[in-house]
């Protein structure tokens, strides 16, 4: 039975493994808790899933699976469904009880309202306002409506097996769309390549050690640097017009890079790189630094990092003159093959989703140009982005 | 051994269990939660209610994990070389016990806090695998395998700063402390402030709970603040209506600095607050 549960947290993609099952089995067998469900949840929690985002893939599975366990328990509906019935009770006055008895009586009823906290569950509509919104309505068409929402909340107080899990309280912490800075942070992270550089500080053992020994004993301390993260970025932001709906991604993955790196570098340009960049937006048509500066100033140990949409019209990259901002003498591809000549560590972190990538023309040229090196900008993506950085 | 909870802190059943868990089956137990939910905490109160004493290991970004097992002393000795004192030729004399090795050398067993192992460089986890697995390792030095006498109970805390390797995940219990709701939280203070005016804790912590639901704010406050902000509030004795005060001066709630501890939280709260006294 337990291997079932197992394989059903893996098709719901929870990184589970046989070492954490076999840990599971063997907390059952120390007795770590008693029989029941509620403290087995825990456990299976406790054991199998490591990571918060986890929990909500964990809690709907975990439902799925005990689902005809709860049903021979009977711990499901039972319960709520008694206390409804005196709680309609309470709230109707002798006619209305009458008109009950006239309609096929509380069986009936009650039938009909189990079958849609059931269909309610099915479409997981999780949380103690579905009780609410699922009570009221069938009531509703008989009449009157006694107080579904608060048949809901008391309902919750009155904790029963299933409501832990079903009530998926960590629904908004499985978000894999949600970029903060700081995941954005650890993706970036495996860009790190330490050196030691500067001024000496650590002390280095196995010199001293090796010098103390040619000097006959005689004591020779040696001092080393410590180790710094010598990563060098200079990164490309495409900004304003269509760039507009990812201004808060790129403000966040703009922080998030500004802080991680001690060596990095920055210009703007619009849609795609021609012979100018520039730093600073609102005097963007004033202060503007030549793209072969650029290319002569920072040496070919950077690493290059575009950001952009790269969706334009195909003569923006492909025909000279095409910029919408100036007339350029040579086309946008020329000045990316250019770059790209240079800086041999390069990717393109695109802010749109993955998959309409190939009904946008630009984009699959820029694709080309970048030989194959656009990433979405997901964590994973950046993820793959930072790989394919720090390969070689 | 049991963990129920103690007199000063409040542990909800999933917590109570996962610790059990860890305690019977031996395995790290891997703490995560927002900061100030006490994750810290737990373990001090782990050693009080089962009477062991605490370990502390504290992970800062240049800790290694050979920091936990021993380091080898090597400029001492070379320098009592020169002096000619005779300790020099025993090199045990040198290796410093770290930790670890302190928790799996005691004579009972004893809880073994590795606090914030986030904050340390990202391979220090996989660093600590073998040991914390078996309980053992081995000093090169002196040619000696330390193995544990008594597994300590560990207790890992991260702030989820950096992610965690998986072959380290695989090793630990897992639990995240949720934010507490309020029934939670009212049994939170209770336990550290008894006798606390109910008007006053009622008024406190909807002040609280509004400030936390104030969209965007950079650093949401969490128990800790909450708990520090009631202390100056009694210090103070500032009266519950004081807290819900109509008064168009009295902007932000009083002491606010116990909760908000980012100027530009600040602002949004104090603009927020404006905007909607000025739809009033």
């Amino acid at each position: 039975m337990l291997a079932g549960f197992f394989l059903k947290l893996k098709d719901h993609k929870i990184p589970v493994s046989i070492k954490e099952y076999l840990m599971l089995i063997e907390g059952m067998k120390k007795r770590v808790i008693s029989p029941s469900i509620d403290e087995f949840y825990y456990l299976a929690r406790a054991t199998l899933v490591k990571d918060e985002s986890n929990y909500d893939k964990f809690d709907r599975a975990f439902g799925e699976f005990f689902k005809g366990i709860e049903a021979l328990a009977g711990a499901t509906v039972d319960v709520p469904l008694e206390w409804l019935v005196k709680q309609v009770e309470l709230n109707l006055s002798p006619e209305e009880k009458a008109l009950i008895e006239a309609l096929g009586g509380w069986e009936k009823l009650m039938e009909e309202f189990k079958k849609r906290l059931e269909e309610q569950k099915g479409r997981h509509q999780g949380g103690s306002k579905w009780i609410g919104t699922g009570g009221t309505s069938p009531f509703g068409a008989y009449g009157y409506n006694p107080e579904g929402i608060r048949i809901g909340q008391d309902r919750s107080r009155n904790r029963s097996a299933v409501k832990v899990w079903d009530a998926r309280e960590y629904r908004n912490l499985d978000d894999s769309v949600e970029l903060g800075t700081r995941n954005i942070k650890v993706a970036l992270r495996r860009l790190r390549r330490f050196a030691r550089d500067g001024a000496p500080e650590e002390l280095d053992l196995d010199t001293t050690i090796h010098k103390t020994a040619k000097n006959a004993g005689l004591l020779d301390l040696h001092m080393r640097p410590e180790r710094h993260n010598a990563v060098k970025v200079l990164m490309f932001l495409d900004i304003g017009g269509s760039m507009d709906d990812h201004i808060k991604l790129c403000q966040e993955l703009f922080s998030a890079t500004k802080t991680e790196f001690k060596h990095l570098e920055y210009y703007y340009f619009h849609n795609c790189l021609y012979d100018f960049v520039w730093k600073d937006n609102r005097r963007r048509h004033g202060e503007r630094t030549r793209t072969w500066d650029i290319m002569h100033k920072y040496g070919h140990d950077y690493k290059l990092i575009f950001v952009g949409d790269a969706t334009m019209s195909p003569y923006e990259v492909l025909q000279p003159g095409g910029s919408i901002e100036y007339h350029n003498e040579e086309a946008g591809a020329v000045w990316m093959q250019r770059i790209l000549d240079v800086y041999h560590k390069a990717v393109w972190l695109n802010p749109e989703p993955e998959e309409i990538w190939p009904y946008r023309q630009s984009i699959s040229i820029l694709r080309d140009i970048m030989g194959g090196r656009m990433y979405p900008t997901t964590i994973e993506g950046i993820e793959r982005a930072m790989r394919v950085l720090t390969k070689g | 051994m049991r963990f129920k909870g103690t007199a000063n802190y409040v542990a909800t059943d999933d917590l109570m269990l996962a610790v059990n868990a860890a305690i019977t089956l031996e395995r790290p137990l891997l703490v995560k939660g927002e900061p100030g939910t006490g994750k810290t905490r737990l373990a001090i109160e782990v050693s009080q209610a089962l009477d062991l004493p605490l370990l502390e290991w504290h992970i800062k970004s240049t800790t290694k994990a050979q920091q936990g097992l021993y380091e080898y002393d090597a400029v001492s000795r070379l320098r009592d070389s020169q002096l000619g004192d005779p300790r020099v030729h025993d090199i045990s004399n040198y290796i410093v016990k770290g930790m670890l090795w302190q928790a799996l050398t005691a004579d009972r067993p004893v809880v073994l806090l590795i606090d914030e192992v986030d904050k340390a460089d990202i391979e220090f986890p996989n660093d600590l695998l073998r040991e914390l697995d078996r309980m053992e390792f081995y000093v090169y030095e002196t040619k000696e395998l330390i193995q544990a006498r008594h597994r300590p109970i560990v207790f890992i805390t991260s702030n989820n700063e950096k992610e965690l390797p998986d072959a380290f995940l695989r090793r630990c219990f897992f639990h995240y402390i949720r934010f507490p709701d309020k029934d939670t939280m009212e049994r939170i203070v209770d336990v550290h402030f008894p006798g606390i005016k109910k008007m006053l804790l009622r008024e406190a912590l909807e002040v609280f709970f509004e400030v936390r639901d104030v969209p965007g704010m950079k650093k949401k406050p969490s128990t800790s603040e909450l708990l520090d902000w009631l202390k100056l509030l009694l210090a103070e004795d500032i009266s519950p209506e004081a807290l819900r005060s109509k008064d168009r001066k009295a902007i932000i709630p009083p002491l606010h600095g116990a909760l908000l501890k980012n100027e530009q939280d600040v602002h949004l709260f104090e603009r927020l607050i404006f905007m909607a006294r000025h739809n009033r």
